[in-house]
């Protein structure tokens, strides 16, 4: 239960982490902020990093602002900054809201938002969020930065696509704009314990019909992401019982759930078409 | 295979300059190389919260942090609660409601409720069951820690 031994650096700069991270990275050198995930899987030696660089005291990582019409986050930025909107508008509301959902409160505050993402659990909240809104991972390395889409990002059980001389140092979730309705639904058997399903549901009303309408699922597969069978659903439908039923039925037939000893396939396929019905009512309502 | 580092770990005002190993966590260099044995261990993978401790001003297990990460940090553990004689607050609470039992799980209760009543003296009872929900008591003994918080929050609050 005690992490095995490695070399440890703090740089100041992004320029030197990014140039450790390329001198490391190939002995299994890691990148370490808040150290929620990486931590115990260091102290159950399932991690045996030869390395640790420490991005906590990098300067210009705590970036959380909007800019070119997106909220930037910075790779330092912790979940408990999201305890109060981080910014105006529907995006602060639902990321405050999906927050208190994030383990508890003592991990929030050190646990880091990009941390998560890098992380790429699939029943992580904030993954489902960046898989949900269409998010842009700005990935940087000695050769410069790399911006990835979401829907190329996240691979399966905690493997993306960043290179393993990449830093994820910023993530860009698009601002949403104010006549867009969310709802959130998330479930597991204890407070702040691993979602099993979970649903982020986006959408707009013109002419009383839905427009744009986004579905997110995490939790049930191995990775989170747009269920675009329950998106066809929903598409130019009046929000009402019939639309989000069909939805919710479209998404479960479309996902592929993972197992687990507690956990069939047919019940996760059940749960998640619950709580996608749920998150559009709570979208509506 | 790696070098020990100087450090100075400032626990409860008192400083202390050590050399540690990067791979020692925050909570193994307070209990055995500064000597303040009232953090206790329990799960050692941020699980349980018996190591809470106040990292400036903030709860965070100390399990799941380096002690090289917090060099020059203001570091708060169970035994800076008591002013000389008098005991804070929240432990005269937990003594009057027997909010503990075997008393492990005590000091990091201790150390989160002390960090979330500084920071929202005025939580309402539903948040505060939200933030206890972090630690986890063997003896279940649940109901008499919620207890005892809050009538330390009305207690704190009245006297401020």
């Amino acid at each position: 239960m005690k992490p095995a031994a490695f070399e440890y650096h703090a740089p100041t700069t992004i320029d030197e982490a990014v140039a450790l991270l390329a001198e490391h990275a190939p002995n299994d050198g890691r990148i370490l902020a808040g150290g929620q995930s990486l931590v115990p899987t260091m102290a159950f030696r399932l991690a045996r990093p030869t390395h640790l660089i420490d991005i906590n005291n990098v300067a210009k990582l705590d970036k959380l602002a909007i800019e070119d019409g997106a909220l930037c986050i910075g790779a330092t930025v912790r979940h408990a900054q999201f305890h109060t909107p981080a910014c105006d508008g529907i995006l602060g509301h639902l990321l405050t809201n999906v927050v208190s959902n994030i383990a508890h409160y003592p991990i929030r505050q050190r646990g880091t938002f990009c941390g998560s993402i890098a992380h790429s659990d699939p029943a992580s909240e904030w993954c489902m969020v960046a898989a949900t809104l269409d998010a842009t991972m700005v990935a940087q390395s000695v050769s410069g930065e790399r911006h990835i889409a979401a829907a190329e990002f996240f691979e399966t059980v905690m493997t993306t696509s960043l290179n393993e001389d990449e830093l994820l140092r910023e993530v860009r979730i698009p601002v949403l704009s104010d006549d867009t309705v969310y709802g959130f639904q998330e479930f597991n058997r204890r407070a702040g314990d691993f979602a099993i399903s979970m649903s982020l549901v986006t959408y707009r009303l013109e002419a009383g019909k839905i427009v744009d309408p986004h579905v997110g699922v995490g939790g049930a597969e191995d990775r989170p992401r747009r269920i675009t069978e329950a998106e066809a659903a929903l598409a130019g439908q009046s929000p009402g019982d019939d639309a989000f039923r069909a939805a919710a039925e479209a998404a479960a037939a479309a996902i592929d759930p993972m197992e687990d000893h507690a956990t069939n396939a047919q019940y996760r396929r059940d749960l998640t078409a619950t709580l996608v019905r749920r998150a559009l009512e709570n979208a509506a309502s | 295979m790696s070098d020990k580092k100087d450090i100075t770990l400032t626990i409860n005002d008192r400083d202390h300059n050590i050399s540690v190993d990067p791979r020692w966590t925050l909570a193994d260099v307070i209990r055995d190389h500064c000597g303040q044995t009232g953090t206790h261990l329990g799960c050692e993978h941020g699980i349980c919260g018996a190591c809470t401790v106040l990292v400036d001003d903030t709860p965070v297990r100390s399990c799941l942090m380096f002690g090289i990460q917090a060099d020059g940090k203001k570091i708060r553990t169970v035994e800076g609660l008591a002013k000389g004689n008098e005991y804070h607050p929240l432990q005269k609470a937990f003594m009057e409601n027997h909010a503990l039992q075997c008393g492990y799980c005590t000091p990091g209760f201790l150390m989160l409720a002390t960090g979330i009543l500084e920071a929202q003296p005025d939580i309402s009872d539903d948040d505060l069951n939200d933030v206890l929900s972090s630690n986890l008591c063997r003896c279940t003994g649940y109901a008499n820690i919620i207890k005892a918080v809050r009538a330390a929050r009305d207690e704190m609050k009245a006297a401020s």
